[in-house]
C-alpha cells in the first residue's frame, strides 16, 4: 500500500503586508484528501489570511505550496478546484436563487440551461427547493448562507473553504447548518478548511483543529477530534464532546498566553 | 373640493403611501393655482403683467399648433443628447474602469466641461458648428453627460471585495467581470446619472435655444418664450414656459418608471416601504 497523496502541503509559508506587518509565519500544513480542518484562534491570528492563501486570492511572501494532486492550466497556474464561503453571503442582489448557483458553471463556460439543472440540484440539496426564483434580499440570513454553500458546491470542488461563513447567524440557525454541513461532508468527502473563532464549532465539526497564535499568527498545536461517525445533537450534548472542547479551549488559551510571555 | 377636504381629517392610517403622494402635492397645487387666479382678478393685474392660469390653459389650447411644432423640436434634441450622454457616458465610465491611466488622464478634462459655464461656451459651438440642430444638441450633450459619466465610474468601483475574489476565484474573463458584476453594480448609480441628466438634457437644449435665438417655424420652445417676450404676448410665454415644466416633470417620471422597473427585485432605492425587510 502507497501511503496516500496530500492535497496541499505548506512548508514554511509566510506572509508579510506592504505595511510589513508579518500576518503568517512559518506554517506548516498538510492537507489530505478529506480532511475537515478547523483554524481556530482570535482575531488577528492570520486564519483569514491563510485561507485566502489557499485559495490563492494572495501569495505567499516566503515558503512552499505544493498541489501534488492538481493539474495545471495553459498559463502553468495551479487550477485548485475550490469553493469559497465567505463571512458573508455574498451573493449578487440583482439575480435570483438559481442565477447565484449557476454562476461558477457559467463563468466556467457551462451552458446556461446545465448550468442551472446542476444549481437546481444543489438548491434542492440545501434544503431550498422552491426558492429558486427567490431574489437574495428576500431570504432570510439563514437561507442565504445556504445559497452561498450550494454556489460553493455547485462545481463539485476538491476543497471547501469557509471563512467564519455561520459567526454572524442566530445561534439555532447555526447549529442547523453546522448538522447540514457535517452531512454534506459525510456524504460527498470534499476536503473542508473552516475557519472559526468558536471552540464549540470546531469540535462540533473538524477532525483536526488547528489552533492557532497571534502575533505572528502561526500554528501553536494541532488537536485531533474523534468522534462517531454520525455527528449529530446526541454528539453535541455528550461528555466526549464536553471533554474535547475542554481539551482545545486549553490549548487556545495557552497559545493566546503564549503571545502576552 | 369637498371629497378632498373631507379625506383630510381621517389621513394617517389609509392615506398614507401612495394617496398622500399624489393627493397632498395635487392639493397644493389647486390651491396655488386658485390663489394666483383670485389674485389676477381681485386685482385687475392686466394680462401683459401677469396672466391667470385660466388665460395661460387658453393660450395653450389656442396656440397648440405652433407650439406642439416647437416642443417636438425640443423633444428631439433633448432625447438626442441625453441618449448620446448615456451611451457616451457609459462607455467612458468602462473605459476608466479598465485603465487607470486612461481615467488620471481624461477626468479633468470631463471636469472642465462640467465646471464650464454652458451659457459662455454656446455662442462659441453654434459660430463653430454650421448646423444649428447639432450645435444645440453639443451644448444639451455637454451639461447632460458629467453626471451619468461620474455616477457610473463610482458604481463600477463600487462592486462587493468580496463578490470580486469570488470571479477570481473562478478566473472568470475580464469581460465576464465587466459584464456580470461591474455592469449591474454600476446600474442602480448610471440610473441615478440618468435621472439627473434628463432634466439637465432639457436645461441645456432650453439654453442653447436662448443664445442661439433662431427664428422661423423649425425653433424650440426656447425661441417661443423669447419671440413672445418681445411681442409682449405674456400668457403665450407662460404657455410654452408650461410645456417646458411638463416635459421637465414627463422626463423625471418616466426614468423613474424605468429605474423602479429595472431595480424593484433587488435595491434598496427601488423598494416600497412596505416590502423592506
Amino acid at each position: 500500500m502507497s501511503p496516500r497523496r496530500p492535497l496541499l502541503s505548506l512548508t514554511g509559508v509566510s506572509k508579510r503586508y506592504a505595511t510589513g506587518t508579518l500576518a503568517l509565519d512559518g506554517i506548516d500544513l498538510t492537507i489530505m484528501p478529506g480532511d475537515f480542518i478547523a483554524l481556530l484562534g482570535p482575531s488577528g491570528c492570520g486564519k483569514s489570511t491563510l485561507l485566502r492563501l489557499i485559495a490563492g486570492l494572495t501569495s505567499p511572501s516566503a515558503g512552499t505550496m505544493e498541489w501534488p494532486m492538481a493539474t495545471h492550466d495553459a498559463t502553468g497556474e495551479v487550477e485548485r478546484d475550490i469553493g469559497f464561503v465567505f463571512q458573508e453571503p455574498t451573493l449578487m442582489p440583482w439575480a435570483n436563487v438559481i442565477r447565484n448557483v449557476a454562476l461558477p458553471l457559467e463563468l466556467a463556460g457551462k451552458k446556461r440551461r446545465e448550468a442551472e439543472e446542476r444549481a437546481a440540484e444543489w438548491i434542492a440539496r440545501v434544503d431550498l427547493k422552491g426558492f429558486e426564483k427567490a431574489y437574495p434580499r428576500a431570504l432570510s440570513g439563514g437561507m442565504r448562507m445556504r445559497v452561498s454553500i450550494a454556489r460553493a458546491l455547485v462545481t463539485r470542488p476538491r476543497i471547501l473553504l469557509m471563512d467564519e461563513p455561520f459567526a454572524a447567524l442566530d445561534e439555532i440557525t447555526r447549529f442547523r447548518l453546522n448538522n447540514d454541513l457535517v452531512q454534506l461532508w459525510a456524504q460527498e468527502r470534499f476536503t473542508v478548511i473552516f475557519v472559526t473563532h468558536s471552540v464549540f464549532e470546531s469540535v462540533y465539526l473538524a477532525e483536526r483543529i488547528m489552533v492557532m497564535a497571534p502575533r505572528p499568527g502561526r500554528i501553536a498545536e494541532e488537536v485531533a477530534i474523534t468522534a462517531p461517525a454520525e455527528r449529530g445533537e446526541e454528539f453535541r450534548t455528550s461528555p466526549e464532546y464536553a471533554a474535547q472542547c475542554r481539551t482545545v479551549s486549553l490549548a487556545l488559551s495557552s497559545a493566546m498566553g503564549g503571545a502576552h510571555e | 373640493m369637498s371629497e378632498s377636504t373631507k379625506a383630510t381629517p381621517a389621513a394617517g392610517s389609509f392615506l398614507e403611501g401612495t394617496w398622500l403622494r399624489i393627493l397632498a402635492p395635487t392639493l397644493l397645487a389647486l390651491l396655488f393655482l386658485g390663489g394666483w387666479e383670485m389674485m389676477v382678478r381681485v386685482r385687475e393685474i392686466p394680462p401683459y403683467i401677469l396672466p391667470g392660469p385660466i388665460a395661460i390653459w387658453q393660450t395653450l389650447l389656442r396656440d397648440w399648433g405652433s407650439l406642439s411644432v416647437s416642443l417636438l423640436i425640443t423633444l428631439k434634441i433633448t432625447f438626442m443628447a441625453l441618449s448620446v450622454a448615456a451611451i457616451l457616458g457609459l462607455v467612458l465610465a468602462i473605459l476608466f474602469a479598465q485603465s487607470r491611466i486612461i481615467e488620471l488622464s481624461l477626468f479633468p478634462f470631463a471636469v472642465i466641461l462640467q465646471v464650464t459655464p454652458i451659457v459662455a461656451i454656446a455662442p462659441l459651438i453654434i459660430i463653430w458648428v454650421d448646423d444649428i440642430a447639432i450645435s444645440l444638441l453639443i451644448c444639451a450633450w455637454i451639461v447632460a453627460f458629467f453626471p451619468i459619466l461620474s455616477n457610473t465610474t463610482v458604481g463600477l468601483n463600487s462592486a462587493d471585495h468580496n463578490l470580486k475574489d469570488l470571479f477570481k476565484l473562478y478566473r472568470a474573463s475580464r469581460w465576464q467581470v465587466l459584464t456580470r458584476l461591474l455592469l449591474p453594480s454600476a446600474l442602480p448609480y448610471f440610473l441615478a446619472g440618468l435621472r439627473i441628466s434628463g432634466g439637465l438634457a432639457l436645461i441645456g437644449a432650453i439654453v442653447a435655444e436662448f443664445v442661439a435665438g433662431t427664428g422661423g417655424s423649425a425653433s424650440g420652445l426656447a425661441y417661443r418664450i423669447l419671440e413672445a417676450g418681445y411681442q409682449l404676448q405674456i400668457p403665450r410665454m407662460f404657455a410654452a414656459l408650461v410645456l417646458v415644466s411638463t416635459t421637465g416633470i414627463a422626463i423625471f417620471l418616466s426614468l423613474s418608471l424605468l429605474t423602479h422597473l429595472l431595480l424593484r427585485h433587488w435595491h434598496e432605492s427601488a423598494m416600497g416601504r412596505g416590502d423592506r425587510r
